[in-house]
C-alpha cells in the first residue's frame, strides 16, 4: 500500500483534482476548449520545466531559467525594433539562451561551482542584461511585427478544433527531449551522472562536457520560451519570464514523486506541470482569490513531497 | 587473578546470517593495555562497536569490573566508563580545537548563555597537556592542522576529565596510523599513565612492533573467533604473525591454466606485467596501491578505448549506479559500441549483451532489467567485474575485488579471473588479503611509502615472509 502510495500518490491526487474541478465546473472545464486553453497557458513553462528537467537528472539546478526567458524576450524585441527580420532575430536570441547556458555549463564543470551558486549569479546577470538591453522599458506597439504576435494566436485547424500553434511548440519540444533522455546515450549518460558521478566518471562517461551541453540546453530552452511568451502578449519587458523558473522547478520535483528511484522523468515532469496548471485554471475559474491560489498550491506540492520522502524513509 | 575490569564472555553477532563474531571471550585486567589482532574481517571492529554500543550483539555477557552490564546505547558505553578513539577521525575542521575537543559536552557558560571561550580554550589546553602537547594552539581551526595533529588534538579529547563515571577503558582503534614517531611516543607515554592510575586500555593495531613494545597481553581473533589470548612476553613478532594468519594457503583458489607468456603486456618503471600474468601488489593499508592503480588507469575514458578495465575499491561509490538496472551499468563503458547508429540506444542488444556477460561471472539475479541496488554484495561485484571485462580488456586492474564478497561468490570471481588470464589478459591485483595474494598472483610487488619497493615470486612465499616485507623487516626464513 505504501509502495503504491509512494509511485503512484502523486497521479491520483491528479485524478482527484480533475474530479474536482469536474464537478466545480460543469460544462467549462471538461470541455476540448478549456484543455487547448491550458496547455497554450502551460506551453512557457512546458517548455522551460523540459529544459529544467535535463540538468534535474544530473542532480543540478538551474536558477537562471527565468531571467534568460525575459533576456531572449526582450532581445528579440529590440532586434525587431532595429528593424532585423523575423527569423534572424529569433535565431539571435536563441544564441544568446544557448550562450548562457554554456556560461552556466562552464561554471558548473569547468570551474566547479555548485549549481546553485552558479545560477544564482547569471539569474541575476541575465535579469540585469534585460533591463540594459530594453532601458527597463517594455517593448510593445509597432516595433513587433504583426506575423510574429499572430503566431501565437493562430493555430492549425484539424476542421473541428484548432492546435494552438504555441502548444504545438510545446509539444515538438516535449518530444525532442524525451528522445534526447530517454533513447540516446546522452540521456543515459546524462541519468548515470545523477545516480553516480564518481563510477560514471570512472567507466568513461565525459561528465564534464555532458554537463556543459546539458546546461546549454537548459538555456536554448529557457530561451525558446522567453519567445513563445513574447509572441503570445506581443510585447517584452525585462521581468516577464520571471515567474517561470521556480514554477518549473516545482514540476520536476512533483513529477520526482512519482518514480520509484527519485529520478527525475520527462514524462513525470509533464504530469507536475499539468497539476500546476490545471490548478490555476480551475480556481481561476472559481474565481478564487490568485493570492490565495499561490498557498493552495505551494500547500500541495508540500503535500505531495512529503508524502513520497515519508514513504521512503519509513523503508530505512 | 583479581576481578577483570572488563571480561566478554560469549559475544557473538551475525549480519544477515555471516557471522562476524563466534563466541569471543576476552578479559583485560586493571592497569593493563591489551592488544586486540588479527586479520582485515577477523571481527575486532565489530567487537569494538558492540563496546561503544553501536552494534547490538546478538548474545553477550559484559561486565565491567565485575558488574554484568548491558551496553545499549553510545551514551550507556561513556556511562560506563569505556572511550573510544577510532580510526575515522571525527573532527569538525571548522571549529577551533578547543570547540572540537569540547565538542559533545556541554560548553562552559558565562551569564547562562554566553559561551566562556576563555575557560573553554583553558580547558582544551589543560587536555593538549595530559599528552605533553604544547605545540598545538587551542584557538587555531582544525583544518589548518596536520593530520597527525588533528590526530592527537581527537586523542586528547577523549582523555578530558568529565563529570559521572570516571573513565576506565580506552579503546584505541590504530590510533598511530597517522602519527609520526615522536607522536606515537608521547601517546605511549600517556597511555602507561593510565596504566600506572590502575585504568586500562584496548589497543587494536596491525603494527605489530608497536604492540610488542606497548601492550601487556594480546589477544588475537580469526574467522569471528579468539585464536589465543595471553602474555606478550616471551612471544616473538614471528610468533604473533602465525597466530594472525594461520590458516593453509593454496586450498580456496583454482590453478592457473597457463603459464604467462613472456610477451608485455604493459610496463611503466619498476612495473612490468606479461600477456596473461597476475602480478599482485601488497602493502599495508594506505601505501599507495590505489593511487598506482589510478595513474596507471589515467582518463577513464582513453583507458576503456586503450583496452585498460578497472574494477574500483569501492564498489557502491565507484563502481556502480546502484538506482540503475544491471544492464545500464554493464554497457556503461561500452555504450559506443553497444549502441546504434548516432548515439541511438539500442536496449535489446545491450540486454542481450549484459545476459551473456552476467552469465560469464556467474551473476544470479532475476534478469538484466533488475536494479543493481537489489542485489547482494557478491552480486553486485560481479556486476562491476562483467562491466570490466564488457570491452575484452587487455589489462585488468583490481582493487580489493573480493572486499566484503561471500565465500562462494569470491570463488567464481577466482575462476573468472583464471578464466580470463588463460586467454592472455594481464591482472594487476591489490589486495589487503596476504592468502589471496600468494594464491593468485604469479609475482607480488610490495609497496611501501607510496613506491613499489621489492618484487617477490609468489610461488612458495609464506604469508609470514610477505607480512614482513609489507613492514620493511628483513624476510624471516620461511
Amino acid at each position: 500500500m505504501s509502495r503504491f502510495l509512494r509511485r503512484y500518490g502523486t497521479l491520483l491526487g491528479f485524478v482527484l483534482i480533475l474530479v474536482f474541478f469536474s464537478l466545480r465546473l460543469p460544462g467549462t472545464f471538461l470541455t476540448a476548449q478549456n484543455w487547448l486553453n491550458i496547455t497554450q497557458q502551460l506551453s512557457m513553462l512546458l517548455v522551460v520545466a523540459a529544459g529544467m528537467t535535463v540538468v534535474m537528472v544530473m542532480g543540478d539546478f538551474d536558477l537562471s531559467v527565468g531571467s534568460m526567458a525575459s533576456l531572449s524576450g526582450v532581445v528579440v524585441a529590440v532586434l525587431f525594433a532595429a528593424g532585423w527580420p523575423i527569423w534572424a532575430a529569433i535565431l539571435a536570441a536563441l544564441l544568446v539562451g544557448l550562450a548562457g547556458g554554456v556560461i552556466n555549463g562552464a561554471m558548473v564543470s569547468l570551474i566547479g561551482i555548485l549549481p546553485f551558486v552558479a545560477t544564482l549569479a547569471t539569474l541575476t546577470i541575465f535579469s540585469g542584461a534585460a533591463f540594459v538591453v530594453s532601458g527597463g522599458k517594455t517593448i510593445s506597439g509597432r516595433s513587433i511585427p504583426e506575423a510574429f504576435g499572430a503566431f501565437a494566436r493562430q493555430g492549425v485547424d484539424l476542421g473541428f478544433v484548432t492546435l494552438p500553434n504555441l502548444s504545438l511548440v510545446a509539444l515538438a519540444v516535449l518530444v525532442f527531449t524525451w528522445v534526447l533522455l530517454e533513447q540516446t546515450t546522452f540521456g543515459r549518460r546524462l541519468y548515470a551522472i545523477g545516480g553516480n558521478v564518481e563510477a560514471s566518471y570512472l567507466s568513461g562517461v565525459p561528465v564534464k562536457s555532458l554537463k556543459l551541453a546539458a546546461f546549454a540546453l537548459t538555456g536554448l530552452s529557457a530561451a525558446g520560451a522567453g519567445l513563445l511568451y513574447a509572441s503570445r502578449v506581443a510585447s517584452a519587458n525585462p521581468t516577464q519570464g520571471s515567474g517561470l523558473m521556480l514554477n518549473a522547478i516545482a514540476a520536476v520535483f512533483l513529477g520526482m514523486t512519482m518514480s520509484e528511484q527519485g529520478e527525475p522523468r520527462l514524462l513525470a515532469t509533464v504530469v507536475g506541470v499539468l497539476i500546476l496548471g490545471v490548478l490555476d485554471n480551475g480556481l481561476t475559474q472559481l474565481s478564487v482569490d490568485s493570492y490565495v491560489r499561490q498557498i493552495l498550491v505551494g500547500t500541495i506540492i508540500v503535500i505531495a513531497v512529503s508524502a513520497s520522502s515519508l514513504s521512503k524513509t519509513a523503508r530505512r | 587473578m583479581s576481578t577483570p575490569l572488563l571480561a566478554l564472555a560469549n559475544v557473538t553477532k551475525a549480519y544477515a546470517g555471516v557471522p562476524a563474531l563466534r563466541g569471543v571471550d576476552l578479559s583485560i585486567g586493571a592497569g593493563e593495555i591489551h592488544a586486540l589482532m588479527g586479520e582485515n574481517g577477523a571481527g575486532k571492529s565489530t567487537l569494538i562497536k558492540i563496546l561503544a554500543g553501536v552494534v547490538r550483539p546478538d548474545s553477550a555477557e559484559i561486565r565491567i569490573d565485575g558488574r554484568l552490564v548491558t551496553i545499549d546505547s553510545p551514551a550507556e558505553s561513556r556511562r560506563q566508563g569505556l572511550r573510544f578513539i577510532h580510526q575515522e577521525l571525527g573532527v569538525v575542521p571548522t571549529l577551533s580545537v578547543a570547540e572540537n575537543i569540547l565538542l559533545g559536552r556541554p560548553y562552559p557558560r558565562r551569564a547562562g548563555v554566553l559561551v566562556d571561550w576563555a575557560v573553554l580554550n583553558r580547558q582544551a589546553r589543560a587536555a593538549l597537556e595530559t599528552l605533553g602537547i604544547a605545540h598545538i594552539d587551542p584557538r587555531e581551526k582544525m583544518a589548518r592542522l596536520s593530520l597527525g595533529d588533528r590526530m592527537l588534538v581527537k586523542i586528547s579529547s577523549a582523555f578530558l576529565a568529565e563529570s559521572g563515571r570516571p573513565a576506565r577503558l580506552y579503546v584505541l582503534d590504530e590510533p598511530t596510523a597517522a602519527l609520526t614517531r615522536d607522536e606515537s611516543g608521547r601517546l605511549f607515554t600517556v597511555l602507561r599513565g593510565i596504566r600506572a592510575s590502575g585504568n586500562s586500555v584496548l589497543y587494536v593495531s596491525h603494527r605489530i612492533d608497536e604492540v610488542m613494545v606497548l601492550c601487556d597481553r594480546a589477544t588475537v581473533l580469526r574467522d569471528g573467533k579468539p585464536i589465543d589470548s595471553g602474555q606478550l612476553s616471551g612471544i616473538t613478532h614471528d610468533d604473533l604473525v602465525a597466530l594472525m594468519i594461520g590458516r593453509k594457503v593454496g586450498e580456496a583458489y583454482p590453478a592457473p591454466r597457463a603459464a604467462p607468456s613472456n610477451e608485455i603486456a604493459y610496463q611503466r618503471p619498476g612495473l612490468v606485467l606479461h600477456r596473461g600474468e597476475i602480478v599482485g601488489i601488497a602493502g599495508l593499508s594506505g601505501m599507495g596501491q590505489t593511487e598506482l592503480l589510478r595513474t596507471i588507469f589515467g582518463d577513464p575514458r582513453k583507458a576503456w578505448a586503450a583496452g585498460i578495465a578497472y574494477v574500483p575499491k569501492e564498489r557502491r561509490s565507484e563502481g556502480l549506479v546502484t538506482t540503475r538496472p544491471i544492464y545500464q551499468n554493464i554497457t556503461l563503458p561500452h555504450l559506443r559500441t553497444q549502441s546504434g547508429v548516432g548515439t541511438w540506444l539500442r536496449p535489446q542488444r545491450e540486454r542481450a549483451f549484459a545476459q551473456s556477460l552476467g552469465e560469464n561471472v556467474r551473476l544470479r539475479a532475476e534478469g538484466p532489467g533488475q536494479l543493481v541496488q537489489q542485489l547482494s554484495g557478491g552480486n553486485q561485484q560481479k556486476v562491476v567485474f562483467a562491466k570490466a571485462l564488457g570491452g575484452q580488456p587487455k589489462l585488468l586492474l583490481l582493487d580489493e575485488p573480493t572486499r566484503g564478497v561471500d565465500v562462494g561468490a569470491k570463488f567464481d570471481i577466482y575462476t573468472l579471473i583464471r578464466d580470463m588470464t588463460a586467454k592472455g589478459m594481464a591482472v594487476l591485483l591489490v589486495s589487503s588479503d596476504l592468502p589471496e595474494l600468494i594464491g593468485m598472483a604469479d609475482r607480488i610487488a610490495v609497496m611501501r611509502g607510496g613506491a613499489i619497493a621489492a618484487t617477490v615470486p609468489a610461488a612458495g612465499l609464506s604469508e609470514e615472509a610477505l607480512l614482513n616485507l609489507c613492514y620493511g623487516r628483513a624476510a624471516a626464513a620461511a
